[in-house]
């Protein structure tokens, strides 16, 4: 497979601060790409970076395996969807298309051709004598992807096109966007603080945190095994126990929970030193109401319900475990099973012990609070 | 209701009535007067269009005001093109503090009196001026160089009396221009001549506009710059007016020549409007 876009060891420091800390990664040609992480991770000076509206303090690019450090943004094959998505208003949607072909000196046979053809792939024919303001927020979006598009770059990247749309919109967009993207098959690089974006859209995730990458994979493996604590929090729901590791005489390793319970583990961790503490991490899907009793690889415990979330397929449980004041969440199958269970009932869960990772405790800021 | 309907309508009054008076005794008043004395003649007798047909017959006149309306109009275009890279610097380039900080020094020199900054003009160009004593000194020139009295200088001190007048409407405008439609137009692959030309000077159209109305104004009715700096043979259509009210004493034709000015300078913003296919509407606001 061709590589589209090679990131080298990209380093850029503002004064004393690192914002984008010797970052690499390899694009497919034709892949969809995200880059997730919270607000000031320096997804955003990354994706500049890669634009060439920021100089590099250290590291080298490469698109389709020629070194561009010293291009101009306007000389280089790549195209960017801003936030704001930055249509020209002064400029009806075909002046806006054909913009950039324009400054390429193309003529005008050629550009209104082109800029037809574009209108149609992105499904909005005849569009072309629009004013920017008469388009909605969905068909903004559009058209500031079709002069991109229509432009042919290597890559394209986008940042955080769908921030400023309504959630129903952002919902209907992330389909279309991932449907346009196969069917144009340019290279995306995307980026968002929104995990459910990226994981719908991409082909491949990188989860990113303080200026690094913590883990390049497919959301599927992001999900299934994070590779870090931060990973594990930010990525999908989880929950996060406090425990203490131990081995028992067995030499099999046991976390023992603030109630005293003591929950066995297998799978990925870290390997424990005496009184460190550790999250548990269990995600609310992993969690069973009611195991079957005589299973042998389940940990279970007794809670109490504090409330029912009720949320059609995406329904929870907030659960008490006896002798403590945490919070536990669990998802509740709308299969009409649990039907029955009210708030304060006592409750018996328990997960897989193959479906828990068990992480050093750290806390992240992974959302701003107001 | 009815009450409430009063009591707005004597607020209404309270706060109309002296901009109303302002406006009628001093503005439309005089004008009335002066358009009366425009068409009549100093020997008395009924209306006449002679004084207007004068500005026409003599080519001095017409000439006089053909230069003033093309030097002004050049004006507009200098002051325009040192205003739009000043406000982008201002407004897009440095920090918000010092943006502050330069809005004060453009400002500053406006608190000092328009006679008082042409002398400082003189002081510096004059034959014994500031400049001609250092190139002197510096073995560039031999003997002085007078540097006043030409159209040059005229046009030179025109350009900065009147620079305050573009720079802040233009700095208005260039506020609302988002940046990244400066940074998409660089990503799409425009040059920064084609930036400035597809982006920011038609985001800046109104601005531009309304900035070169006002300095086209100025300069049209400006009397001590032209006067002072420009000499003998560069004659403006001010001092035109001036001398036939003060030196001939012939109201009757100043008066004349003023609304000529008036109708020939709004002509000529109605034409340039149109040009631009801008809207006055638009422009005020």
């Amino acid at each position: 497979m061709r590589i589209a876009l090679s990131v080298q060891g990209l380093t850029k420091r503002f004064g004393s601060f690192t914002a984008v800390d010797e970052v690499s990664f390899d694009v497919e040609d034709g892949k969809f790409f995200s880059i997730l992480g919270p607000s000031g991770c320096g997804k955003t000076t990354l994706l500049r970076m890669i634009a060439g509206f920021y100089r590099p303090d250290a590291g080298t690019l490469l698109f389709d395996g020629q070194q561009m450090d010293n291009v101009a943004p306007n000389k280089r094959p790549v195209n960017m969807v801003f936030q704001n998505l930055a249509l020209f208003p002064m400029m009806n949607v075909h002046e806006n298309i054909a913009f950039g072909l324009r400054r390429r000196g193309e003529k005008g046979a050629t550009v209104d051709r082109k800029v037809q053809e574009v209108l149609e792939r992105v499904g909005l024919p005849g569009s072309g004598k629009k004013q920017v303001n008469q388009l909605s927020g969905g068909q903004k979006q559009r058209i500031a992807i079709a002069r991109c598009l229509v432009l042919d770059p290597t890559v394209l990247l986008l940042d955080e096109p769908l921030g400023a749309l309504d959630a129903k919109l952002r919902e209907h967009m992330k389909v279309e966007l991932k449907t346009l993207q196969s069917q144009v098959g340019t290279t995306f690089v995307y980026i968002t603080h929104d995990q459910s974006e990226a994981m719908v859209m991409s082909d491949t995730v990188a989860v990113m945190n303080n200026g690094k990458f913590e883990q390049i994979g497919t959301p599927q493996e992001l999900y299934h095994n994070p590779k870090s604590s931060f990973v594990a929090q930010f990525v999908g729901s989880n929950n996060k126990i406090r425990v203490t590791l131990r081995r028992d005489a067995h030499g099999e390793m046991l976390a023992r929970y603030t109630n005293g319970l003591d929950f066995r583990l297998i799978g990925a961790f870290e390997s424990p030193k005496k009184d460190d503490e550790y999250d548990l991490f269990v995600r609310p899907e992993s969690m069973v109401i009611n195991p079957p009793e005589d299973h042998d690889n389940f940990n279970t415990m007794m809670v109490t319900v504090t409330s029912i979330l009720f949320d059609g397929g995406n329904s929870r449980l907030l659960v008490q475990p006896d002798d403590t004041n945490d919070e536990i969440v669990v998802a509740l199958p709308q299969t009409r099973q649990f039907d029955h269970i009210q708030a304060k009932d006592r409750i018996r869960i328990g997960w897989d012990t193959a479906k828990a990772i068990c992480y050093k405790r750290r806390d992240w800021k992974i959302y701003d609070e107001e | 209701m009815t009450k409430n309907r009063k009591h707005v309508s004597w607020g209404f009054l309270f706060f109309f009535l002296p901009v109303m008076l302002w406006l009628f005794l001093l503005i439309v008043l005089p004008h009335l007067e002066l358009l009366r004395l425009s068409f009549t003649n100093t020997r008395g007798g009924g209306l006449t269009l002679s004084n207007y047909m004068a500005f026409f017959r003599e080519p001095i006149y017409w000439l006089t005001f053909v230069r003033t309306a093309l030097y002004s109009i050049l004006v507009t275009f200098l002051v325009m093109a040192i205003a739009l890279p000043v406000a982008f610097y201002i407004t897009k380039i440095v920090r918000v503090r010092s943006a502050g900080f330069l809005m004060v020094l453009i400002l500053v020199p406006f608190w000092v009196s328009e006679l008082i900054r042409v002398y400082g003009w003189i002081i510096l160009l004059r034959e014994s001026g500031v400049l001609n004593q250092f190139l002197q000194s510096i073995g560039l020139f031999s003997e002085p160089v007078e540097m006043l009295y030409n159209d040059i200088t005229m046009v030179m001190g025109l350009v900065y009396t009147s620079m305050l007048f573009m720079v802040v409407p233009i700095i208005g405008v260039m506020e609302d221009l988002d940046d990244a439609l400066i940074e998409a137009a660089y990503d799409l692959g425009a040059s920064k001549i084609s930036i400035w030309r597809t982006i920011i000077v038609p985001h800046c159209a109104s601005g531009m506009v309304s900035g070169g109305i006002i300095v086209f104004m100025l300069v049209l009715g400006s009397y001590l710059t032209p006067n002072l700096m420009g000499g003998k043979n560069s004659l403006w259509f001010t001092e035109q007016i001036y001398n036939q009210i003060i030196l001939y004493f012939n109201w009757n034709q100043g008066a004349a020549f003023g609304f000529l000015l008036l109708l020939l300078s709004s002509l000529i913003i109605w034409v340039a409007l149109k040009l631009t296919r801008q809207n006055l509407k638009e422009v005020v606001k």
